[in-house]
């Protein structure tokens, strides 16, 4: 998917992370356009979440590291839902808005109409203990869009939730894209959501270096009857392969 | 049936002591200054309850005011030192230092403070500084409890400090303060009648005094009267608390339970 002309969205080349003076993962080398989906995948200790920290402007890193997201305009999924246990849904989801200054009335309005975007509108005044895992997640993605972000950054969201919950859920993100079309960057340990969520696919070896970037055949959104199909087998081989030989390249360099 | 025995339970562990502390009484014949039996200090209970309840009320209202005082105290200097590392380092020792010196030992400097003519404020301030450490340690671990991606979201979208704290660290807290709580309202009682032995001196009424009393007159079964009244308060105090916490935190066992999973 190469882009349409325009400047990239966020540039990374040669960032590393250092602590102190030792440089603990990079040098990373990534290039985002507008509106494109990228999914992450790498063994762990790869440095997927400091990647994503990093894209948030979280962490400082030494080297190229350009972004024109504004401050404010990230949405962050974190590996668990993260909510708020004492606040409802539309609460929760209202947060981001609230703290850069909102009304109250204004920010609950734009989160009850992200949470319909989601599928939750009923449950939006249930706090998370009466959610399942799958709505506290939903409710999570909510949250993540409420501010119209130009960059959507996912660490692993689904990782916790059962096979069904967790294609439902793929759906969802691929409908949520296809609303405002933000620029979505997804880090995953599973080779298939990579390739059925992603038109790239970036494997990162030992230390967050990139090891090779797959672009995945067929337009985004996919139906969902596209992982029966063979393409969608030959991509998820392909970059499995990648992946384990990444991960084996790993091995010498951990134990130096 | 678990409700049963949650009442049922203890209920027969009681009957069972006290059935056993009436045989011993019989048993051996002891005198009644030595151990009065079950029935002496019931009769104890009804017969002198006008007196031991007045001072009953006139202890619990002085550990209720001490818990305020080390409520608003704690609370509020936990909340200011969460703001800043440096002073949390700075006062910590010294909270330290107030939770391991001794109330008696201190007794008598504040009632040089307060004058010896107020001895129920002396008594107050003395059940405070006991009372003082659990909340203060609490809220503050509370404060800093907070889920740690709840964190990053909130430096995410550059809240300020006091959205951070209104709107994370003090809702996380509330569990946590809570329990303190709880652990500050039995001390608060302790404190209170200990304060009472070594500061009240007869002017405070109290159950401390009661007891000084029946001790010295050897009425045996006014003291254990006296002290059934101080176990009633005491629990009864923790379960208002344990009451409000399950009202405002409604699981505060498992607060961020979801979020972790």
């Amino acid at each position: 998917m190469a882009e349409q002309g325009s400047a990239p969205l966020v540039v990374l080349e040669g960032a590393e992370l250092h602590y102190g003076p030792d440089r603990i993962l990079g040098p990373y080398s990534l290039s985002l356009s507008k509106g494109e989906i990228v999914a992450v995948v790498g063994a762990s200790g790869a440095g997927k979440s400091s990647l994503l920290r990093l894209l948030a402007g979280l962490e400082t890193a030494k080297g190229r590291a350009e972004s024109r997201v504004a401050p404010g305009r990230t949405g962050f999924v974190f590996q668990s839902p993260t909510l708020m246990p004492w606040a409802d849904a539309r609460t929760n989801t209202a947060l981001p808005l609230e703290l850069r200054g909102l009304s109250a009335h204004e920010a609950l309005q734009r989160a009850d109409q992200a949470l319909a975007e989601v599928g939750l509108a009923d449950h939006a005044r249930q706090r998370p203990h009466a959610l399942s895992g799958g709505m506290a997640m939903r409710v999570a993605l909510a949250r993540a869009v409420v501010t119209d972000p130009l960059l959507l950054l996912l660490d692993e969201p689904f990782a916790a939730l059962d096979s069904v919950t967790r294609r439902r859920l793929m759906e969802q993100l691929h409908v949520l894209w296809d609303i405002r079309r933000p620029t979505v960057v997804f880090v995953t340990h599973d080779v298939e959501e990579a390739v059925f969520l992603a038109a790239r696919v970036v494997v990162l070896g030992p230390g967050g270096r990139t090891y090779r970037i797959h672009e995945t055949p067929g337009p985004l959104p996919r139906p969902p009857h596209w992982r029966a199909e063979g393409s969608f087998r030959a991509m998820v081989e392909t970059v499995a392969a990648d992946l384990a030989a990444a991960m084996d390249r790993a091995t010498p360099e951990r134990a130096s | 049936m678990s409700r049963l025995s949650t009442v049922a339970a203890p209920a027969l562990l009681l009957a069972l002591l006290i059935g056993l502390w009436a045989g011993i009484c019989s048993l051996f014949n002891l005198p009644a200054y030595l151990l009065p039996t079950p029935w002496a200090v019931a009769e104890a209970l009804v017969m002198r309850a006008p007196q031991l309840g007045s001072a009953a009320l006139q202890t619990i209202w002085m550990a209720v005011q001490a818990l305020l005082l080390s409520s608003l105290l704690g609370g509020g200097l936990a909340v200011l030192l969460s703001l800043s590392r440096t002073a949390e380092r700075a006062a910590r020792p010294l909270a330290i230092a107030l939770q391991v010196t001794p109330i008696v030992a201190i007794a008598p400097l504040v009632q040089i403070w307060v004058g010896l003519d107020r001895a129920d404020m002396a008594v107050v301030i003395l059940a405070a500084c006991v009372a003082f450490f659990p909340i203060f340690s609490g809220v503050l671990t509370g404060l800093k409890s907070a889920d740690p991606d709840l964190e990053r979201l909130f430096d995410l979208y550059g809240a300020s400090r006091v959205q951070r704290l209104v709107r994370l660290r003090l809702p996380s807290a509330v569990p946590f303060a809570f329990e303190g709580l709880r652990v500050a309202a039995g001390l608060a009682v302790i404190g209170a009648v200990v304060a009472e032995f070594v500061a009240g001196t007869g002017a405070t009424q109290g159950l401390a005094w009661r007891l000084l009393e029946a001790a010295n007159r050897l009425r045996t079964a006014e003291m254990i009267a006296a002290l059934v009244w101080l176990a009633a308060l005491g629990l009864s105090l923790n379960g208002l608390i344990a009451l409000t916490a399950r009202y405002l935190a409604p699981d505060p066992t498992d607060p961020r339970s979801i979020s972790r999973r």
